[in-house]
């Protein structure tokens, strides 16, 4: 199938896909699937990079490797993009066994972290240069580069040299350099992170709005978890070469499986299980009343789950706590709560309700669905 | 109020400033003017002076000495300068070339060394030219002389002739050349080669750029700064080369630099002499500037600075 697309595309020179794509807003071509099988990587006996990966994403997916730095998630990239190879393990793009296939020969594009521009082409030579080495004739070279300048507006700068260029200038070049090859998957090593906050956000929705548009399949590796959780429809949590959990942002950040991915994504309101019943936990908390349980030694009280005050009356799970902090965040009010001898972070939202003071008791409460069992890491 | 003083005490500072920069730039600019820029002078205009009856640069002035140059002597003209100063390129092109040749696979492999062993490695780049360069001559004199290993074997391949040496010839000057100014051309490219980025590389292999078209797009602009100093490191000095050319050249392969001298000895003209010393400054100047242009177009409009 990439066969058959790989001549389409040297073979179209009257309309581009892209152009297609800009008019119908619709994906002209069938996205590829990554499958990866046993992938492992060390550079040594003690520096094990990828301990047995196994992942499949979907054609069309913005899928998110997430992790700590040192997880293995650029390695992971790297391995995908050909410039780095596994030590063992299958890697499939399209279906097809790609494993010993070098980089230039597959129909993958990175877009670099620090965005590898190259300083001695201009913006016009940097976007044109993949299709330079494809051997796409000038004219349709011409052709291509102009329309994806006006795709990600950036028409003015084609004349630039790199070292005029802003931060979020630069970025957008090497995004449109990848995509300009219409590539079946365009990797993206932490492309915001050289960016500014405000720049980054919107950067992101842009990301995601290309991604749509586009249906190509884009593998995205960051470290920051809201970033992972704006932009994907999948999100593969690493750490030390292993996938700790796979699945939707949403299922991630709520339904964590172990202490690991729960401690990533934020959450600190974690406990040991001393005894356990049908739907009843013994903690140091005190008794909780669970919905659900797994074999997960640990449970997890999301702060934002936390109800403080008069509220907290109507359900289960009541406890008086004591207020230690406060801290105003605005959009909501961070409580450092003591209950006996334990900490309790709670995340109450601001409605212009009555805020608590240090030193008073307040009544909190947590719905027993809003309680998840996780899994100590190993 | 606070205004104007602001303003006394900047202008002050900017006084003080400009007196510093004085104090400290005028030994290294009096040193400057007094012996290169005072001689150069004083070479431009002798250049233009008549060659007195007892060598002594005189005036009227004349464009004698460049006639003399250009080959017009006492017995009408001939070809021995412009074969000199053929010769004296042609050499430093050939030297110049063979020096990037085997500099650049080298700076490279240096680079991937560990990083304890690359100062021994540079060291012994180096090393050699801590001798004098007469001694190093005498050196390659006796290893390419006839009835050595070299000269046998050049004979038994056919190479030269029977019962004759290696040295003194082109070839000999050709090497000489080349192994004087091998350091000269490994440090910058191997400083250029410690900083290459290999993300650039890596964009390209990305790109689909083959390791060959990596190579040429990714690796060498990286390293052509480096490149265009080095030629200009070995190419000057190779150029108005006196002693190789003297010693390993055996009188008939002769460079510029030994024409000039010649004149300055021997033959008591210093005129003629000055004129030459001029046209191997032009040339430098010519050669410096068209690198330059070179540069800037394959380094894609970026200033190479040389």
């Amino acid at each position: 199938m990439t066969q058959t697309l790989a001549t389409e595309r040297t073979a179209s020179p009257t309309t581009s896909k892209q152009e297609q794509e800009l008019a119908t807003g619709a994906p002209a071509r069938e996205a590829s699937s990554i499958t990866l099988e046993g992938v492992k990587k060390f550079f040594n006996r003690h520096d094990i990079a990828l301990d047995g990966v196994d992942l499949t994403i979907r054609p069309g997916e913005f899928f998110t490797l997430l992790g700590p730095s040192g997880c293995g998630k650029t390695t992971l990239l790297r391995i995908l993009a050909g410039l780095d190879t596994a030590n063992s393990g299958v890697v499939k793009i399209g279906g097809k066994d790609v494993t010993e296939i070098p980089s230039h020969k597959r129909s993958i594009n990175t877009v670099f972290q620090s965005y590898a521009l190259f300083p001695h082409l201009n913006v016009e030579d940097n976007i044109a240069f993949g299709l330079k080495m494809q051997g796409v004739a000038k004219a349709e070279r011409d052709r291509r580069v102009r329309d994806m300048a006006e795709f990600i507006q950036l028409s003015p700068l084609l004349g630039r040299r790199i070292e005029q260029l802003s931060g979020g200038q630069r970025q957008r070049i090497a995004l449109a350099r990848a995509l300009v090859c219409e590539p079946d998957v365009l990797l993206l090593d932490e492309p915001l992170s050289a960016l500014d906050a405000g720049l980054r956000g919107q950067l992101q929705v842009e990301l995601q709005r290309i991604q749509r548009r586009l249906g190509m399949t884009f593998v995205f590796v960051t470290h920051d978890q809201q970033e992972a959780m704006v932009m994907s429809d999948r999100i593969a949590v690493l750490n030390a070469g292993k996938i700790q959990q796979l699945s939707t942002p949403r299922e991630i950040f709520e339904r964590p499986t172990n202490t690991f991915v729960a401690r990533f994504m934020g959450h600190t309101n974690l406990f040991d299980i001393t005894s356990r019943q049908a739907n009843k936990l013994e903690t140091p908390l005190g008794i909780l009343e669970v919905e659900t349980q797994t074999q997960g030694n640990k449970v997890l009280i999301r702060p934002e789950t936390i109800e403080i005050g008069p509220d907290a009356a109507q359900y289960a799970n009541q406890f008086t706590a004591l207020v230690k902090e406060h801290f105003y965040r605005g959009s909501f009010i961070e409580y450092r709560l003591q209950i006996g001898e334990v900490s309790l972070v709670a995340l109450s939202s601001n409605q212009g309700q009555k805020l608590y003071n240090v030193g008073e008791q307040v009544l909190i409460s947590v719905c027993p669905e809003d309680i998840v069992t996780v899994a100590s890491e190993d | 109020m606070s205004q104007s003083s602001f303003t006394i005490s900047q202008r002050r500072l900017q006084l003080r400033e400009t007196l510093h920069l004085l104090w400290t730039t005028a030994p290294g600019a009096l040193w400057i003017i007094i012996f290169l820029v005072l001689p150069s002078l004083y070479l431009v205009s002798m250049a233009f002076m008549t060659n007195g009856t007892y060598g002594q640069p005189g005036m009227p002035l004349t464009l004698d000495s460049f006639r003399q140059l250009a080959g017009f002597g006492f017995l009408g003209w001939s070809p021995g300068n412009i074969y000199t100063l053929l010769r004296s390129l042609w050499q430093t092109l050939v030297a110049t070339g063979l020096v990037v040749i085997l500099s650049y696979p080298l700076a490279y492999y240096i680079t991937t060394c560990r990083v304890s062993l690359r100062p021994i490695m540079l060291l012994a780049v180096v090393l050699p030219s801590w001798t004098n360069q007469v001694i190093r001559a005498f050196g390659w004199m006796n290893l390419l002389a006839p009835e050595t290993p070299l000269s046998n074997f050049a004979q038994w391949m056919g190479w030269i002739p029977p019962h004759l040496g290696l040295f003194p010839s082109n070839f000999a000057v050709t090497i000489g050349l080349v192994y004087n100014f091998l350091p000269f051309m490994i440090l910058p490219l191997y400083s250029a080669f410690e900083k290459l980025d290999v993300h650039l590389v890596e964009a390209a292999r990305d790109l689909y750029a083959s390791p060959v078209k990596a190579f040429w797009t990714a690796v060498f602009p990286q390293t052509l700064p480096g490149l265009l100093a080095g030629v200009v490191l070995v190419a000057v000095p190779a150029f108005g080369m006196y002693v190789v050319p003297e010693l390993l050249g055996g009188g008939r392969s002769t460079m510029i630099g030994n024409l000039v001298a010649t004149q300055f000895t021997g033959a008591s003209n210093w005129p003629y002499g000055a004129a030459g010393a001029l046209l191997m400054l032009v040339a430098t100047l010519v050669g410096i500037f068209l690198l330059r242009r070179l540069g800037k177009r394959v380094g894609g409009g970026e200033e190479v600075v040389i």
